[in-house]
């Protein structure tokens, strides 16, 4: 590790990637990520990288997709009007067992919506990014620091598994800056990937990378070994913070932008004795489900706050089955709020908490 | 000390941003915890630009300053719109050399200085910003007066080593203000 720098959230992204091996980089800029694109366009050719500006997200996808094909670390970065452009591909990676690196640094929504932070893409990332029976991997930073490190993991897993993931970050990250420590270069481990399809020079059979499986039969088992994969993920890769859930009567779900906003109505609700606490999803697919079971029992409410108009809310009512109230409150299309309204809902959810 | 947010807000141009990463590279090297989030896009456009800092002891939890501690505030614009945001009892910085209104609270302290005219009648004009930072470091101490210095170092890329004088010129005159 090295000293501690003062960074952007977006040059983070871009320097931690470039330590972690990544060589390739296809994209096309949009606010407010574009920092990702043009610290890569200086960065990349001074260590023998390629920067390629794309004439679409479209194209930008579909060489990420090639390039993953041929088994280097690759990856591509975007604000939420891109990421529905990449829908595609980003199917079309996944059907083709293509590990790939996809930064989502969100904005307001839905359609061109505004450019200001926001975390509507939830639905989008994890459950349906493009057409078809498939998932990513997606990690949900909310610390400069987190951008940096999230990197690196989501770039090994996706190898480890052989499947796109994503960084799904926001505005506000992405835009702020604090102290970060980049991590050593290291080189990843690209020629164990036996599968790429990157010449067999006569020695090998040659690989095909493909998504087109015109046999039912064909799809269906193929389709049935990677959910069977996703399972074994869901059981594994699970993450999330705790934050003074042990006594919490009430518990705030949020992650990235939103959570360091929750965490302070927690810090300050505590201060009125209140017995509130935080689960920070890390991971958002696989969905930390196994946490949020833990505190069915012994919390009495549980709270979900979001930069949307409620979504990962459903996915924090399956986990808590029903058990327990789960009610949310959120902003939307660019608003970020303030650390009171969330102290305000917990106060009014603390009124009704026998 | 324990918590410090601050926004910075003016012009764009007249250095807030700037003035904020020197406050959070400063509060870096005093050990503190620091986060510093700026406004991009429309906000930018033709009023104010501003910028928030956050310095903590403690893990930042929301780094968009809503009540600010300290305000600091580069023209009219910024003054009128987040004047009543500031927490009763905390500060208000003032360039009275761009500002002519007074505040109208009584539960802040205020700090009228005419940074932009301090600047420029020493030569250092365009470092009206380093004046108030200045002013602001001797009313609120919120980092060693060594982090101070090391911090503006930190702000300063090699390439403009040789603006590093003058805006330490223009601290000083802003602490001796």
């Amino acid at each position: 590790m090295g000293e501690r720098v003062l960074m952007k959230g977006n040059e983070a992204i871009a320097e931690a990637a470039i330590a972690a091996g990544c060589r390739h980089f296809f994209g096309y800029p949009i606010t407010p990520q574009t920092e990702v694109a043009a610290y890569m366009s200086k960065r990349m050719p001074k260590v023998d990288g390629v920067y390629l500006q794309a004439e679409s997200e479209v194209a930008s996808i579909n060489m990420v997709l090639g390039a993953g094909a041929a088994g280097v670390r690759v990856m591509t970065s975007t604000s939420s009007p891109g990421v529905s452009l990449m829908a595609e591909g980003i199917s079309y990676i996944a059907g083709s067992d293509v590990p790939a690196l996809i930064i989502n640094v969100q904005r307001g929504g839905p359609g061109l919506g505004g450019i200001q932070p926001s975390q509507a893409d939830y639905f989008q990332a994890t459950k349906s990014t493009g057409h078809g029976d498939f998932h990513m991997l997606v990690f949900a930073p909310s610390t400069v620091q987190e951008m940096v490190d999230f990197v690196s993991i989501a770039f090994d897993l996706g190898d480890k598994y052989r499947m796109p993931a994503m960084i799904l970050s926001d505005g506000m990250l992405g835009q702020m800056m604090e102290p970060v420590e980049l991590p050593e270069a290291r080189n990843p481990d690209n020629d164990s990937k036996d599968w790429a399809a990157c010449g067999h020079k006569g020695k090998r059979e040659h690989n095909v990378i493909n998504s087109l499986y015109i046999q039912p039969q064909t799809l269906e088992d193929l389709v049935r070994a990677r959910y069977e994969k996703y399972e074994k993920i869901k059981e594994e890769e699970q993450r999330a913070e705790e934050y003074l859930t042990e006594d919490a009567e009430i518990i705030v779900v949020a992650y990235g932008a939103s959570s360091r906003v929750s965490r302070s109505a927690v810090d300050k609700a505590r201060k009125e004795g209140i017995k509130v606490g935080l689960i920070r999803p890390i991971t958002l697919w696989p969905f930390p489900e196994k946490t949020i079971a833990k505190y069915v029992d012994s919390a009495k409410k549980f709270l979900t706050v979001e930069m949307s108009m409620g979504q990962m809310v459903d996915d924090v009512r399956l986990a808590v089955n029903g058990k327990k109230p789960v009610e949310f409150y959120g902003r939307t299309g660019g608003m970020i709020p303030a650390p009171n309204e969330v102290y305000n809902k917990i106060v009014e959810m603390k009124g009704g908490v026998q | 000390m324990s918590d410090l947010n601050i926004l910075l807000a003016g012009f764009g141009g007249q250095g807030i941003l700037f003035t904020g990463k020197v406050i959070a590279y400063s509060g870096m090297m005093d050990g503190q915890e620091i986060s510093w989030l700026p406004s991009y896009g429309p906000e930018m456009r033709g009023g104010t630009a501003n910028c928030s800092v956050c310095l903590s002891d403690n893990k930042i939890g929301s780094p968009l300053v809503v009540n600010p501690d300290v305000l600091v505030a580069m023209n009219l614009p910024s003054l009128e719109k987040f004047e009543n945001d500031v927490v009763p009892g905390g500060l208000i910085i003032v360039d009275s050399s761009i500002i002519s209104k007074k505040v109208e609270r009584d539960d802040v302290n205020v700090v009228y200085i005419p940074a932009a005219k301090i600047a420029e009648d020493n030569g250092l004009k365009g470092a009206a910003n380093m004046v108030i930072l200045g002013r602001m470091f001797k009313e609120t101490k919120f980092c060693s007066e060594d982090s101070l210095d090391k911090g503006l170092k930190k702000s300063i890329p090699p390439k403009k080593e040789a603006l590093l004088e003058n805006n330490l010129k223009a601290i000083k005159l802003g602490i001796e203000s």
